[in-house]
Parts: C-alpha cells; sequence; structure tokens
C-alpha cells in the first residue's frame, strides 16, 4: 500500500511525519479507537517513570549485596520485579556479568528489541542499522565509536535479542568505589554501561 | 523472511555515531507514534510478532531510509488497514470515513500505569521435556522461509553449543501469520566468532542468539 501525505493540504505546515502520525491519531480518536489521554500517558510513563535509573538501582544493588547478585543471575526477572521494575519489554529478564575475563555486549540485530523495565526507550543508534549490522561481527570497532578500548585479551560475548529475553549487562564495579551506598554507587551506572557499549563511571576523586 | 531488517554482519551503513546528551524523543510526533502504536496494539487485534514482521515487510528503500518510529508508524498503517480499523478513504480525508471494526479493548489512560507494568509474558508451559541440554552441540537450520522466522541469516547452519535451556515461548514463525502460538522450547545458542564469521573472525569473538528447539539440529 502507498500512502504519500505530502500533499494533504490541511497538513502542509508539518514535516510528512508529522502529517502522517496526526492524521493517524486524528482518525482512530474520530472513531473511538484511541484515547488521546492514554497516550499522554504512556509518553509521560517513559519520561518520567521507567528509565535507565531503573537498571542503575538493579546494578547498584549487585554490587552492594551478594545475595542479591546470585539471586539476579539466577532469576533476573524475579530480583528484578522485587525492586517494584515490571512490565513492557521486561517480562524476561536475564542479566549478564561482565568479568575482568569476559566483556558482554547487547544488540537486537533483528529489530530493536531492549530491556524498556529497567532501561526505557532505547537510544536512536542502539535500533539504527550500523549498530545493529556490526555488533555481532565487530563489537571493539563498536566500542571504539563509543570511546572504550577493551585490552586484546578479554573476550567479547555479544547477545542477540532474537526472542523475547531482554539482556541487562551488570558491569564491573569501578575501583575506588568501596564504602559508596547503593545510592552513589547508582550515580556511576551509566545506560550505556548497561547494555555493554561502555563501562560504569570512575567515582570522582574524594579530597583527602 | 530475508528481509531488510536481517541486519547482522550487513556492511556499508557506517559509524555508530552515538549521539552525545540524547534526547528522550527528537520531535513530538515520535511522542504520539510511540503512544499510537502502544494504544493500538492494545486493541488485541494483532500480535508482537505480526507487528514485527509488518515492519520488516516493508520495502528495504523505504526500512533503510526510516527511523525507527517511521518504521513503526508506516506498519502500524498496514496492520490497521489489514484488521479493518483504517481505509484508504480515512487516510485521503486526514479524517474518519468509515466505519472501524470493534476492537476487542480500548486502551484509557486511567489504565496505562497497570497494561505497561504488566506486560506481555510470551512464556507458555510445555508437557514435552527439553530435546536438548545445556552444552550439546548443535546446528542450526538451514532454512530461508518467506515468513516471518527469529534465526537470523548470519546463523543459519552454524554449529555452536547449548548454553541456557529456557520455558516454552510462543514461537513468532507461527504466531505471526495467524497461526496460532504453538509454543516450543528456547534456548540460547553460543557460536564461536570463527564459526558466524570464518576468515579474519575476531578470536576473542563469542555470538549467542535464542533459537527456538524447532530452529535447532543435533551437531
Amino acid at each position: 500500500m502507498s500512502h504519500d501525505h505530502d500533499d494533504h493540504h490541511h497538513d502542509n505546515h508539518l514535516d510528512p511525519m508529522a502529517a502522517r502520525v496526526r492524521a493517524l491519531e486524528t482518525i482512530l480518536t474520530q472513531k473511538g479507537l484511541i484515547d488521546p489521554a492514554a497516550i499522554d500517558a504512556i509518553v509521560e510513563t517513559y519520561e518520567t517513570k521507567v528509565g535507565p535509573r531503573n537498571g542503575a538501582k538493579v546494578v547498584a544493588k549487585a554490587w552492594s549485596d551478594t545475595g542479591y547478585a546470585e539471586w539476579l543471575r539466577r532469576d533476573a526477572t524475579t530480583a528484578i520485579a522485587s525492586l517494584g521494575f515490571t512490565g513492557r519489554q521486561g517480562e524476561h529478564m536475564q542479566a549478564v556479568f561482565n568479568t575482568p575475563e569476559t566483556h558482554n555486549l547487547v544488540v537486537c540485530t533483528l529489530c530493536s528489541c531492549y530491556p524498556w523495565s529497567v532501561l526505557g526507550l532505547p537510544p536512536v543508534w542502539y535500533k539504527a542499522p550500523p549498530y545493529r549490522s556490526r555488533a555481532v561481527i565487530d563489537p571493539r570497532g563498536v566500542l571504539e565509536e563509543f570511546g572504550l578500548t577493551l585490552p586484546a585479551a578479554t573476550k567479547v560475548r555479544v547477545w542477540d535479542s532474537t526472542a523475547e529475553l531482554r539482556y541487562l549487562v551488570v558491569p564491573m564495579r569501578p575501583e575506588g568505589s568501596q564504602g559508596l551506598d547503593e545510592e552513589a554507587l547508582a550515580d556511576l551506572v551509566t545506560r550505556d554501561s548497561m547494555i555493554g557499549t561502555g563501562l560504569a563511571s570512575m567515582p570522582a576523586k574524594v579530597p583527602t | 523472511m530475508n528481509g531488510p531488517q536481517d541486519l547482522g554482519g550487513q556492511m556499508g551503513f557506517g559509524p555508530v555515531a552515538p549521539e552525545k546528551e540524547e534526547p528522550l524523543f527528537h520531535a513530538d510526533w515520535e511522542k504520539r507514534a510511540l503512544g499510537v502504536t502502544l494504544a493500538a496494539g492494545a486493541f488485541g487485534a494483532w500480535n508482537l510478532d505480526e507487528s514485527r514482521h509488518a515492519r520488516e515487510s516493508l520495502h528495504p528503500a523505504v526500512y533503510y531510509a526510516a527511523t525507527y518510529y517511521e518504521i513503526w508508524t508506516r506498519a502500524l498503517e498496514v496492520l490497521l488497514t489489514r484488521h479493518g480499523f483504517l481505509s484508504e478513504a480515512d487516510l485521503a480525508a486526514g479524517e474518519a470515513v468509515d466505519d472501524a471494526a470493534t476492537p476487542k479493548r480500548v486502551l484509557k489512560a486511567a489504565d496505562v500505569p497497570a497494561v505497561l507494568a504488566k506486560g506481555g509474558p510470551c512464556d507458555r508451559p510445555l508437557a514435552a521435556p527439553a530435546r536438548f541440554r545445556a552444552g550439546e552441540r548443535v546446528r542450526t537450520k538451514n532454512f530461508n522461509p518467506t515468513g516471518h522466522t527469529r534465526l537470523p541469516r548470519y546463523a543459519r547452519g552454524k554449529i555452536g553449543t547449548v548454553e541456557a535451556v529456557h520455558d516454552g515461548f510462543v514461537l513468532p514463525d507461527s504466531n505471526a501469520h495467524g497461526r496460532g502460538e504453538n509454543p516450543e522450547r528456547l534456548y540460547t545458542v553460543v557460536f564461536d566468532g570463527s564459526e558466524v564469521w570464518g576468515e579474519g573472525a575476531d578470536p576473542t569473538l563469542t555470538v549467542s542468539i535464542d533459537a527456538w528447539e524447532s530452529y535447532l539440529e543435533r551437531a
């Protein structure tokens, strides 16, 4: 099918995609099929409630509590749900732990599968062809583009999210983070470190 | 299908170019596209697998030129039309002209938190024991189905090791086409980089996929 909305007289002040989406929302709303307030609520959820701070709390807890880390390794869905993070695109979670020997990297070569419940909506690059095509064949080259150079001997494990399992990378706890509480630790956990395209941040130097 | 979505190992797309301080949305229409897509999914007229198949069925020239929210939107038009919620006349007019099919449900704002927090689990109990066990060597099927599948081309006909045996999961190859969920056991299968990419592969690389039982045979 082909719909070219570019020449719609009533939408010609909008760019083509804005016009296209507005037309869909208008038509479906007029038919009583969607509630625009529900769309607002969906957007607000991912703008304010569900994002990478959720995942950071999971990682910080795993760093602080070996019992929780074991639970996360064994049954990530339940361990993550215990912190209140559940739902769409996080129904079946797997946590994969970086070690000095192995670095984990997550991709979805076939579409855009991403653990929304702990990381929120994926960034554009995660869904775009350069990352999806190269992460599985040239992960080190991809990581270089994120400013991350792995030691030559480090093993690289790429997880292609081809089914409904969603992967959360647990980065290594940075040196110098001893004594920090979970909240301070969570501040070190970047989104990219939970995809595998980065490492956890180093703690700011505490003046002595 | 061997469509534009099957990107693993393709070349020529250039650098990843991560954006510094990337905003959650790059335009207001992306917010509406997200919301309309999820709200339309709540009709219950199609499933996630049919959605994915609609996206990968876009012409490759369209798919590669589009951002992901554009891919979603174009595929949503296909799904809405296929299932009787949208007509050519509606689109031509930019407003509702024709009657629509009756959805199983209309998502209300008050229900959004609960619906998003519940999600849509795809695991299904299976009576049959697992055919493969962890540590076993398996070969992925070499096939080229014209319909939906989640076995990427780069991982077809390759020998790997079962790393984890999971529960039963809805089979996308069937579910995307209205042929039922037909759940099968799922396995995480890991391949050496050299098995997948051959000469010149990164010797430190292993790649895993999650594969349904019918994608696998004993090696």
